[in-house]
């Protein structure tokens, strides 16, 4: 076979794959169906590992698909499906278009063991222990979940309101406007400073981000170690002309042992092509690159971690009352002591553990009811989706969320169960209420329960007031939404930290004999 | 365009004239000859019929729909689209009411219908699950978005005593004729929610009029614009449990309908067709106070029609 054709089915693969699922997370029309989900985000290592945790189901075992591929050929899942990778590649292209940028030709570079190994112990410590926040921070496919969820899909319903607002001029109403909800601004400046992270590295360095930050790269290079076919040089061909390094992203190629690094290969091909001595091969040949092991500690990368860190840290000390809006009638301050987890999470505490904040469902949300949770799980479950009431309210007939979650975070869920999955109980605040308060009618909470939790019972004056049935209560937060009174809402919901059932709602039927004449 | 809308609205009439036809003697329809001596109706109510059947009496009995939609004009159709549950569970109005209605105003020559409801829940489900998007573009009309507030312009309520100004969708303030398509539902803190109340879903703050006595606030604003026509679709009636429902045991079908370019009356009529007297509904005795409308019913010319 002519190993040529391997760069370009690398590149059709990865640009399709890339495009696909960046549609999934920048589409805030909700056309893709959610079937399409699963099939297209299911090979993405870490949230298939955690699925597989989870579930034990089948639907998880994209990971170890990728392991096997990972065995047989190197490091595919950098260079065909991991969505980071596939931008870097884009930007590193697109930079190399430009003159200025021309210059940062790719060369052999320093393994930088030490940083990729210290950054891969830390993500599995944090994998065992439970430690979402370092694993959504770490996690590549995560990490451009959030960029294109965060940014690129914020950018296009800008651009999308604008042109909606030129066509409504002409009364052109088949496309609509989208107001999405501000991000807090931590969360942005995280995905931001990723963003201009990994294009300061593609930019200037290539692939250096995989083989230094990447934990999920440095894994896999570990395993590549072990890989049937190899990337060798055929030293009796070899000229050491070194136009395969200037087309080495990973900078892996060392001409001058003609050797390579094989850990750090992203299997990219590009060096197959640009050989004009056929002296690289991609062969199940057997050997030992000789590299010596260099714990050189490159200063930027330091600056750039102890900068995550103080990241993480920055969000932990400012507490922020995210649910609160200001103004008058209501005196009692209400706020929820325990986060809501979207149903299906099964518990706050088995939510935490299992999602990688990839803002998938944050994305196919139709309400926008999840948000990403700043300190409201704590440090622990930061930028992890969170229902927030403010932002809308949990649809009764929708199950989106649980149909598109690739980490098992979110329990895939029947329409029906969802139905009675209590995720939280509804409080009512009766000092806040605009029936008290105001002595008028209200009703806005009654009025926008899907079970009839709460209702409206007599009162004094002819008036009636929100009356809670816990028990047939799913903590949707259609209530607390509705809820008109400011700064504090009248009725609020409190989490369940483990998600109960709810009793079906009373139905009693009627018989209503129709008169003969009309009524009036 | 031109020959699409003429193929359109030749197909339309065609229906209407065939279903007119198949029912007898309702050929009048097109001629517009009404020979009833007690013309002009404050307010008509059918019962009995199916809804589009029932509109179409409705019409003829008010004048037709000639009366209202001139040609050329455009229309703005505002059902009850607040719920996103299937047509049966009665929350919002009936689809097929609306697929005739914008029939007739095709068949009257409109230049442009649109439809808009500004939701409760999620609009998209909304929309597709109430089955009213379909039943628009079916008839040939526009399905207008309403959940943004970019879709509303600031106007002033001069004789409002609470609300004084609110956020109106801007099709409202564009279009030529306003016709209010509620449907009959109990509501848990309104009482009943008819045609005033219905056009909380023009406006954009709700919550301003929760905060600021909700049924001074219904009627604040029925002082603002009156709608060219108002159609009360009372066909399943949700009876408890309102506006929202749980099942469709809340549901107890009732074959009504009404039709009076008066809200107040309107209201007071569905009222009295729910089983509860309007001067109980507190925003309907406020409203006609305030001279809205004639709550009144003995003092109105009433068509009364079973079909």
């Amino acid at each position: 076979m002519n190993l040529s054709v391997l760069k370009k089915i690398r590149v059709i693969f990865s640009i399709l794959y890339f495009i696909i699922i960046t549609l999934l997370f920048i589409d805030f029309t909700g056309l893709i169906p959610p079937s399409v989900y699963d099939s297209i985000v299911f090979l993405q290592f870490v949230p298939s590992l955690f699925k597989f945790k989870n579930l034990l189901i089948l639907a998880g075992i994209g990971f170890i698909l990728i392991f096997l591929l990972n065995i047989l050929f190197g490091r595919v899942y950098c260079s065909f499906i991991c969505p980071l990778g596939t931008l870097q590649d884009i930007i590193s292209f697109i930079s190399r278009k430009i003159r200025k940028l021309k210059k940062y030709k790719y060369q052999f570079l320093k393994p930088y063991r030490f940083i990729k190994y210290s950054f891969l112990t830390i993500f599995v410590f944090c994998l065992f222990t439970s430690t979402s926040v370092v694993v959504s921070l770490l996690d590549p496919y995560s990490i451009y979940g959030r960029i294109s969820s965060g940014l690129f899909r914020r950018i296009l319903t800008y651009g999308n309101n604008i042109l909606v607002s030129e066509l409504q001029k002409i009364n052109m109403y088949s496309l609509y406007r989208v107001d999405l909800k501000a991000e807090h601004w931590t969360i942005l400046a995280v995905t931001l400073f990723f963003f201009v992270l990994i294009i300061l590295f593609s930019v200037f360095k290539g692939r250096l981000y995989c083989n230094t930050i990447c934990p999920v790269g440095t894994f896999l290079g570990l395993c590549s170690k072990v890989s049937f076919f190899k990337i060798e040089i055929n030293k009796n061909s070899c000229t050491r002309c070194s136009l395969c390094i200037r087309s080495c992203k990973a900078g892996c190629i060392d001409i001058r042992n003609q050797s390579v690094d094989f850990e750090r290969c992203v299997a990219c091909y590009n060096c197959v092509n640009v050989c004009r001595d056929n002296a690289i091969t991609y062969t199940t040949k057997k050997s030992l690159p000789e590299i010596k092991p260099n714990s050189n500690i490159n200063g930027n990368t330091r600056r750039q971690f102890l900068g995550i860190l103080a990241l993480i840290l920055a969000a932990s000390i400012k507490k922020i009352k995210a649910q609160e809006i200001v103004t008058n009638t209501a005196t009692v301050r209400t706020k929820r002591q325990i986060p809501i987890s979207p149903p299906g999470s099964i518990s706050v505490e088995m939510f935490n553990a299992s999602c990688t904040a990839c803002h998938l469902c944050i994305s196919a949300c139709p309400t926008h009811v999840l948000q990403p949770s700043y300190t409201d799980y704590g440090l622990i479950g930061f930028m992890q989706p969170v229902m927030d009431n403010q932002a809308g309210f949990c649809n009764f007939e929708c199950i989106k969320c649980s149909e598109v979650c690739p980490t098992g975070a979110i329990t895939p869920i029947e329409l029906g169960s969802k139905k009675l999955t209590q995720i939280g109980i509804a409080h009512f605040e009766q000092r806040n209420c605009i029936v008290e308060t105001e002595g008028t009618d209200c009703g806005a909470c009654a009025e926008h329960c899907p079970t009839k939790a709460v209702t409206m019972i007599p009162w004094r004056n002819g008036l009636v007031i929100p009356n809670v049935t816990s028990e047939i209560c799913i903590g949707c937060g259609a209530c607390e939404y509705a809820c008109p009174t400011t700064p504090y809402k009248a009725i609020y919901i409190e989490g369940n930290k483990v998600h109960l059932t709810a009793r079906e709602p009373d139905e009693t039927t009627q018989k209503k004999e129709p008169e003969e004449n009309f009524p009036f | 365009m031109k020959r699409r809308d003429f193929i359109r609205k030749s197909v339309s009439a065609g229906v209407i004239a065939g279903t007119a036809l198949s029912f007898g003697g309702y050929g009048k329809l097109f001629a517009r000859i009404v020979d009833d001596p007690l013309l002009p109706y404050d307010l008509v109510a059918v019962r009995d019929g199916e809804p589009g059947l029932m509109l179409d009496k409705a019409l003829e009995a008010l004048g037709g729909i000639q009366k209202f939609v001139k040609k050329g004009q455009t229309v703005v159709i505002k059902p009850n689209i607040g719920w996103d549950v299937e047509p049966e569970k009665a929350a919002n109005t009936n689809p097929l009411l609306i697929k005739r209605l914008i029939s007739h105003c095709f068949t009257a020559g409109a230049k442009e219908v649109y439809v808009f409801d500004n939701t409760c829940d999620n609009w998209t489900a909304c929309y597709k699950n109430s089955g009213i998007e379909k039943a628009t573009k079916d008839a040939g009309a526009k399905i207008a978005p309403a959940h943004s507030e970019g879709y509303f312009q600031q106007v002033s309520i001069p004789n409002g005593k609470n609300l004084k100004e609110a956020k109106v969708h801007e099709l409202i303030l564009s279009s030529d004729v306003f016709i209010n398509v509620p449907i009959l539902k109990s509501h848990g803190s309104a009482k009943l929610t008819i045609t005033m109340k219905n056009l909380m879903g023009i406006v954009w703050d709700r919550r301003y009029w929760h905060r600021n006595n909700l049924n001074q606030c219904i009627a604040d604003f029925a002082t603002y614009r009156k709608p060219d026509l108002n159609i009360v679709d009372a066909y399943h009636v949700m009876t408890k449990n309102g506006p929202r429902g749980v099942s469709k045991a809340d549901v107890v079908t009732m074959k009504y309908l009404i039709a009076s370019t008066d809200m107040v009356a309107a209201d007071a009529a569905a009222a009295k067709i729910f089983g509860m007297e309007p001067g109980l509904i507190n925003y309907i005795q406020i409203a006609s106070d305030m001279g809205v409308g004639q709550m009144d019913l003995s003092k109105l010319n009433i068509s009364r029609i079973k079909v």
